[in-house]
């Protein structure tokens, strides 16, 4: 007969067999998708001939100095009108009730703030040293110049259709855009493209990454699970939001990561205040390890690259998927867009990002050699030492709760609601690529948003090492694709800016409050 | 014939037409014209999906020619069938930011708001309309149950 006490005995083996099968199915995905994406990855990130930089961050680097140049330093200059121009001075009343800046802005914002700003930064520290903070500033102020470009012409060749509804973004103006400039069919050919890499994009950074970090800081907090479980409720609750509809749970998200951001910030600023004698000293690491690598094996080198791959995963500047959600805004002129949406990069880079670095330097999680100063390198593992041997959103879990012991649980509770709102607006940018390739429909638009949430589970399923590498591969790819086209459509820009300020100059344009 | 003008903060409750009612009593008494506001309530400041984003013109669209067929419309047609002139203005933002607005544009001289909601715990905590009107008003408010 069957023994009750052996039940619980029988489960316990039961499960731990499940488990140890489950482990299993983690490094089944694992190895499979990371041989799969191998090669794409190493095409993006190989480097420049004769060198060991990475042709794609050159790349970046080079469009977002030549745009900050060619639009004579804007991002600059203008920053009080952006800032005008997000608070409604310039808003006609007769608008209301239309896509306002601010609530563009807040869209965009919330799909760019995600994991990149909370764990990858706190791999672009491990691996380039405190000094990849100085880079990654320098690349989140020199991106505003390429959002202010493409988030411009994302409002100019925009389509409105007869329902009201409205689509923009890289896929419309490289193929408008570029028509007007006389290559129209280089156009459509970089807008297929584009669309390729921007379904990539959106299953990569902007849902494996989401989900892998998520399901790490869960971890942190609760301990060591499979990761597929994760994946699976997280799969589901996007499920049940982008095919099922269920608004609800998009727009309380929407409403909370504001406010999580902000607490976010606060709390890394009340860190910084507890380290207040170690302030100028964690400054002085980040100029120091920007210009000599502070013993981190790349040199300085090494902390440029991760700071420029970390900012521009981060911001999305140069990317393109911004200036989807900015080309729904109701406004008459394009470039005002352009304006509102280099606020971007600095919120997202240069205040959020900056923070989380400063935090993770300044609670001494890195560790450091005490005879000779420097960061102790760990070679098999590619980055520095760091306390309890973590990375990624672990290592800045560890900083902030070295100072605030109860942070690391909010800061889970922040990295979910921050995962869930930039996997929603990326399902969206992504469904937006892939109709434009297929065209619209039920089954196109079903396929699309399974295969979004398949990917949801492959994502907290694997390693960090592939996901990252793979993620930033695809979101590189964008950029590379649009960019490309920025350089053909930037003479437009010029002439839209040229005017606007003209009349803003000579009072035609009209100021409302 | 008197030029005044009085604003009515027309919610449309077809439940409670007391306000419309009162407010076409008082002016044919007094000779003065009409001028409904309907506020849509918005905020330029708040946080939308991308579908919203996409949607929120066909959608704004939809909603401006909803309030103005059921609510805007029969609210006119009443006042011109009682012989009190009318117009009518349907509005996005806040509520008695709005009012306030119209009002002094028009140069209104009287206020006429519906009391449905003052009477709540929440109007209480969060305020409702007629209370804000009763505390910000620069002109006589007539609080209609």
């Amino acid at each position: 007969m069957f023994d009750r006490k052996a039940f619980p005995l029988a489960a316990g083996f039961a499960l731990s067999g499940a488990a140890a099968q489950a482990q299993t199915i983690d490094e089944t995905i694992n190895s499979v998708v990371g041989a799969a994406t191998g090669p794409f990855v190493s095409f993006i990130f190989s480097p420049f001939p004769g060198t060991s930089f990475p042709w794609i961050v050159l790349w970046l680097v080079i469009a977002a100095t030549i745009f900050t140049i060619y639009f004579a330093f804007v991002q600059f200059r203008s920053f009080p009108h952006s800032i005008a121009l997000v608070s409604g001075k310039y808003s006609d009343p007769n608008d209301a009730g239309e896509v306002s800046h601010f609530q563009a802005l807040a869209t965009a914002l919330s799909g760019t703030v995600g994991l990149g700003n909370i764990a990858g930064v706190a791999v672009a520290v491990s691996i380039g040293g405190p000094g990849a903070t100085f880079w990654m500033i320098l690349a989140g102020l020199m991106g505003m110049a390429s959002k202010f470009t493409e988030c411009t012409l994302g409002v100019k060749f925009r389509n409105e259709y007869p329902d009201g509804t409205v689509s923009g973004g890289p896929m419309y103006y490289l193929s408008k855009g570029m028509a007007v400039r006389g290559f129209g069919g280089l156009g459509k050919g970089l807008a297929i493209l584009f669309a390729i890499f921007c379904v990539l994009g959106s299953l990569g950074g902007g849902n494996m990454f989401q989900a892998n970090q998520a399901h790490a800081q869960i971890v942190n907090i609760v301990g060591d699970y499979p990761g597929w479980i994760t994946g699976v409720i997280f799969a589901a609750i996007v499920f049940a939001v982008i095919v099922g509809g269920l608004k609800s749970i998009a727009q309380v998200t929407e409403k909370i990561v504001p406010f999580m951001g902000v607490l976010y910030v606060g709390t890394a600023l009340i860190v910084l205040l507890i380290n207040y004698d170690r302030i100028g000293w964690a400054f002085g690491e980040v100029f120091d390890g920007a210009f000599t690598g502070a013993g981190v094996a790349g040199g300085f080198v090494g902390a440029l690259i991760q700071g420029f791959k970390r900012a521009a995963f981060s911001n999305e500047a140069g990317v393109g998927s911004a200036a989807i959600a900015h080309s729904a805004v109701k406004t008459k002129e394009p470039i005002t867009e352009g304006f509102v949406s280099l606020l971007e990069p600095f919120i997202d880079t240069v205040v959020i990002c900056t923070m989380t670095a400063l935090v993770i330097i300044i609670t001494g999680v890195l560790q450091v050699d005490p005879e000779t100063g420097n960061y102790l390198w760990n070679a098999e593992l590619g980055r520095v030492e760091t306390v309890g041997d973590v990375s990624g959103v672990a290592l800045t879990s560890a900083a902030f709760g070295s100072a605030l012991s109860w942070f690391p649980y909010i800061l889970a509770i922040a990295v979910i609601l921050f995962a869930f709102s930039t996997m929603i607006s990326w399902s969206y940018y992504g469904l937006k690529a892939w109709t434009y390739m297929f065209g619209e429909g039920k089954a196109q638009e079903l396929s699309f948003k399974i295969l979004f949430c398949v990917f949801v589970v492959i994502g907290a399923a694997m390693n960090l090492g592939p996901v990252i590498d793979f993620s930033d591969a695809a979101i590189f790819a964008m950029a590379l694709v649009n960019i490309f086209g920025l350089y053909f459509l930037m003479p437009i820009v010029k002439a839209e800016l040229n005017s606007y300020n003209a009349r803003l100059k000579s009072g035609e344009i009209k100021r409302f409050a | 014939m008197s030029s005044e003008t009085f604003v009515v903060a027309y919610e449309g409750d077809p439940d409670d037409p007391n306000v419309l009612d009162y407010a076409i009593h008082r002016a044919k008494a007094e000779g003065a014209r009409l001028l409904l506001i309907h506020v849509l309530e918005w905020s330029p400041y708040s946080f939308l999906t991308p579908q919203e984003l996409e949607e929120r013109h066909g959608r704004r669209k939809q909603e401006l020619a909803r309030a103005n067929e059921v609510v805007m419309a029969p609210a006119l047609a009443k006042c011109e069938a009682a012989g009190v002139p009318a117009d009518g203005k349907i509005r996005y933002g806040q509520v008695v930011e709005l009012i306030l607005e119209e009002t002094k544009t028009a140069g209104a001289t009287v206020i006429f708001v519906g009391r449905s909601g003052s009477n709540s715990m929440a109007a209480r905590v969060f305020g409702s309309v007629p209370l804000g009107l009763a505390q910000v008003a620069p002109v006589p408010t007539v609080i209609v149950p």
